[in-house]
């Protein structure tokens, strides 16, 4: 690699000769602030936290943009620089409407912990009687413009990593604001609900719709049965919202803290990730035989499924008509376990946590009642939302011991814990679909072409003398570039995995914040992904048919075999095609 | 900030769509194309309504926010379509130090609508303009292209009503 030498706050650095001066700074351990900068999303230099002066050059520089160059001397807190800063940083909060104690992001704002470091005591400057400014008309977010400070790392993400562009700055000057075009309200615009900008918002100005009063109330309630399912990503990220490692695997005491939180069955959503393994599979092979409705595309991302419903309605007749883990979840809480346990189905309460926004609108989704006039879900949250619940229980997390999952809906194999991640859903699906094709157990269980954090990852796979050619893309402006390259006849494939978020569940809109200033350094995909895939490597049970709880399923409730009359009924939902210009009166 | 008023329905006249996709047709491989777009896009309608910028977000491959980000930006789009009588207070230098302020006060309470905006009958359309250059004459208005100077607040009804 080609490197270039040169001098930081007069500390010698050999850095990348494409580097720019704040990734070589961080070689010195030498931190810059930033505020509009995010690595892999957004480099526009344009909110001038980052400045640092270069010798011999006019005015200051904006670190995160500028490249290094051979025996450049560059000072990052010299007067002048931390003089700018705190000027840039005054005006900022000037225009911030400061209530830091009731807000969703308090202690965790990448503006407050700015404003702590630089001791900043006194704004000069105050607009005066800043009110909130808040637009809630989706189901899954909550944005209030008097705490944005036009960072725009938020357009940037929907823009260019989710192709789906429905936020942007309009007006002018003073009167520029982040919103929808015409400023609709968002939820008359094509928005996914897939919640990358809270992930990637600075402050508390997008947020979740914080639904845990909805679970509270349940749990306080004696007549309901309040049972809750975990997806299979949260266990590897929920440990970050106390302070643990990114990626420390926290399964055992996340089950505690629900037990202590007072729910009355905690389950495990990779059961029923498994289950929809086994109906997805056997889907599979009915189209793959048939040749009919191929490629067949997963459906687990409900952001996904609105994109497909709003942009790309064409391939809706390709989506695997099986509900996601979540929906299936409810739906057995509502038919079998009530059943089993003889719990009248309207007194039991589905919890789901997810790593995603999208969950809170699926569940109001039009076909997704397994006993009709109830929701197979009654609430979804977020793990941003389980972790303030954890909080507010007042239990030291870290110090938890471990627990297991109550075992009515308590096994699973390490497939449906795969699902977490990007390809997962695919290797799982392989490792059911190989066994059921040739009839004898698969030796090998690993398909490693379809890990990692590629935005599009291909393979194909010899299935009894036939090739199977999978594709697998995550982050929505990938599925459209490889539904771009189907629809041109540039490829072909007989099954896909789209995930609305880049890298899967695990980095969804609904995971645990992390600033910039990790995000910058950090792959929170890969540590996160690394941990998910260590844990299947190490289970004994790897392949979802032959999950026990799933065979109990269908041999008592469900004929015995996936796609019965009773699997149709509980287990598939239904699409449609929705407008990309809801305000627009017209066809398009 | 978003406006209250309601926008009247939007209905092209014959052969203004096709103009419109000449022009996408003709700058569409340029960069940049969204500028020069926009403006043709507004001279064929007169201003430009949700459609017209869907028709130009799709013709260029652009996202609706993206294009309604440039029109909001720039003072020279207008959103609204112009009424058959436009009214122009100057808002110059000497204009307000002489009261246009007022003045625009009155136009607007007079045709129920704000300044940028159409009445809902499409008879009216008011702007508030820069300097127009006759400082001699502050406060001054232009309605249908007379000029109307030394103005008093008193005086706007009555004017507004001769062209009602």
């Amino acid at each position: 690699m080609d490197t270039v030498k040169l001098k930081i706050n007069n500390i010698e650095i050999v850095a990348p000769k494409n580097a720019t001066i704040l990734e070589a700074a961080r070689l010195a351990d030498i931190e810059i602030p930033t505020l509009c900068y995010m690595r892999n999303i957004s480099a526009i230099g344009a909110c001038r936290i980052c400045v640092v002066e270069v010798k011999g050059a006019r005015g200051l520089t904006a670190a995160c943009v500028f490249p290094v160059a051979e025996g450049m001397e560059v000072y990052t807190n010299n007067g002048t620089v931390v003089a700018a800063r705190k000027r840039t940083l005054e005006l900022i909060l000037s225009n911030h409407r400061m209530d830091c104690l009731t807000c969703l992001r308090n202690q965790n704002c990448e503006l407050q912990k700015m404003a702590a470091d630089f001791g900043m005591q006194d704004i000069r400057f105050h607009t005066d009687n800043m009110k909130p400014e808040i637009e809630d008309s989706t189901l899954h977010l909550i944005r209030d413009n008097s705490k944005c400070i036009l960072c725009r790392r938020c357009v940037a993400v929907c823009k260019n990593n989710q192709s789906v562009a429905v936020i942007g700055p309009n007006g002018r000057g003073f009167d520029t604001h982040i919103s929808c075009a015409f400023d609709h309200n968002l939820d008359e615009t094509a928005c996914v609900s897939c919640g990358q900008c809270i992930a990637v918002c600075p402050t508390g100005a997008l947020t979740e719709r914080d639904d845990t009063e909805k679970v509270w109330a349940a749990l306080g309630d004696p007549t309901k049965h309040v049972v809750v399912g975990v997806a299979p990503s949260i266990r590897v990220t929920l440990g970050e919202c106390f302070g643990m490692p990114i990626g420390a695997n926290v399964e055992g005491k996340m089950v505690a803290a629900l037990r202590r939180i007072g729910f009355d069955g905690v389950f495990d959503i990779d059961v029923t990730a498994d289950l929809t393994i086994v109906e997805e599979g056997a889907e599979f092979l009915k189209r793959w035989k048939s040749g009919h409705d191929l490629p067949l595309i997963t459906s687990c991302s409900p952001g996904w499924i609105r994109f497909c419903e709003q942009y790309y309605p064409e391939f809706i007749p390709n989506l695997s008509t099986c509900k996601s883990p979540q929906q299936m979840f409810g739906a057995m809480m509502k038919t079998y376990y009530a059943k089993k346990t003889g719990i009248d189905a309207k007194d039991i309460f589905t919890v789901g946590i997810m790593p995603c926004t999208a969950k809170k609108f699926e569940i109001h989704r039009e076909d997704e009642q397994a006993v009709p006039g109830l929701p197979d879900i009654d609430v979804a949250l977020t793990t941003r939302e389980l972790a303030r619940m954890i909080s507010r229980t007042g239990i030291f997390f870290p110090h938890l011991p471990d627990e297991g999952f109550d075992p009515a809906f308590g096994i699973a194999s390490g497939a449906g814990l795969i699902f977490g991640a990007s390809g997962g859903v695919m290797e799982a699906a392989l490792r059911t679909v190989q066994e059921l094709v040739t009839g004898t157990p698969a030796e090998n269980l690993d398909f490693y072409e379809v890990r990692g954090i590629a935005g599009i990852k291909e393979a194909q796979y010899e299935l009894d003398g036939r090739m199977v050619r999978a594709a697998v893309a995550s982050g929505l402006a990938n599925c459209r570039r490889l539904l771009e390259r189907i629809k041109a006849g540039k490829a072909s494939y007989d099954i896909i995995e789209m995930m609305a978020c880049p890298g899967g569940c695990i980095s969804g809109g609904g995971q645990p914040v992390q600033p910039a200033v990790v995000r910058n350094f950090v792959s929170l995909r890969e540590r996160r992904a690394a941990s998910i895939y260590t844990q299947d490597q190490n289970m004994k049970l790897r392949v979802s048919h032959e999950n026990p709880l799933v065979q109990q399923l269908y041999d008592e409730v469900m004929d015995g075999e996936p796609g019965s009359h009773n699997a149709h009924k509980w287990l598939h939902t239904s699409y449609r095609a929705r407008p990309k210009y809801p305000t627009v009166n017209r066809a398009r | 900030m978003p406006s209250t008023k309601k926008i009247p329905a939007f209905t092209a006249l014959p052969g203004q769509l096709e103009r419109l996709k000449d022009a996408i047709e003709r700058y569409r491989d340029q960069p940049g194309a969204a500028m020069p777009v926009l403006q043709e896009a507004q001279n064929i309608f007169g201003y430009l309504p949700e459609e017209v910028q869907i028709e130009v977000a799709e013709g260029l491959g652009m996202s609706l926010s993206e294009v309604y980000g440039i029109v909001s930006f720039y003072a020279q789009f207008t959103l609204y379509p112009k009424g058959k009588t436009q009214v122009d207070v100057c808002m110059g230098t000497a204009c307000y130090v002489k009261g246009a302020g007022e003045i625009l006060e009155r136009v607007e309470r007079k045709l129920g609508c704000a300044a940028g905006e159409v009445t809902e009958d499409g008879m009216f359309s008011i702007d508030a303009t820069r300097c127009i250059g006759a400082c001699g004459l502050a406060p001054v208005m232009v309605v249908g292209g007379d000029v109307y100077g030394l103005l008093v607040p008193d005086e706007v009804d009555g004017i507004l009503e001769k062209y009602m």
